[in-house]
């Protein structure tokens, strides 16, 4: 199984305009950098993917950080800001407010915060899409 | 609200990241899939042997 990392494309001169829209996009909405950047395919998978993860957090009645009281929250705010605009609607809804009492809420928690990882790990590589370090 | 079982989040999990991995760190359309099928295979692999690992650490 290969497992060669990316190289960056050697001479590719980087587009004009607002090269960060794509990685500011793809940070709010799960898919949009990809979409921006008319990888359609790559954006839908992307976003099926995030979205679920974030969304099947919350049904197992996972919980969303907002306390910054403590260094171990604050690590699982900045995991669940990283899906930007979800976030932002699930805490304006009350949505993942109640605390865990579950193993499976547990697990909930868990795919909260790593769909907001993947999310920003989704929204850099199409700001690298942008500006040609990853080959289109 | 769902409940499923430990193996079945474990599956959605690999899953769901599995995708993002391939989609992310390959640049080709084969390269991404073999690498989300080599990621996805890591992950349910590691968590069998860890499970079985406990359970033989436990008795």
């Amino acid at each position: 199984m290969s497992t060669t990392p990316n190289k960056p494309v050697a001479g590719k001169k980087p587009d004009k305009g607002f090269v960060y829209l794509p990685l500011i996009a793809g940070w709010l909405v799960p898919g949009a950098g990809h979409f921006l950047l008319g990888k359609w395919v790559r954006g839908t998978l992307l976003a099926v993917s995030i979205v679920a993860m974030f969304v099947l957090g919350l049904v197992m009645q996972g919980k969303l950080y907002t306390s910054v009281s403590e260094i171990l929250d604050l690590l699982g705010v900045a995991g669940d800001l990283g899906s930007g605009l979800l976030y932002v609607i699930s805490r304006g809804l009350g949505l993942g407010a109640q605390p865990i009492q579950t193993t499976v809420a547990d697990y909930g928690t868990k795919f909260i915060v790593v769909a907001g990882l993947l999310n920003i790990i989704a929204a850099v590589d199409a700001h690298n899409l942008r500006t040609g370090r990853k080959s289109l | 609200m769902i409940h499923p079982s430990h193996f079945t989040a474990v599956l959605l999990f690999a899953l769901f990241a599995s995708t993002v991995f391939g989609i992310t760190m390959r640049d080709t359309p084969v390269k991404m899939f073999r690498y989300g099928a080599y990621c996805f295979a890591l992950f349910i692999g590691s968590a069998i042997v860890l499970s079985w690992v406990m359970f033989l650490i436990m008795r």
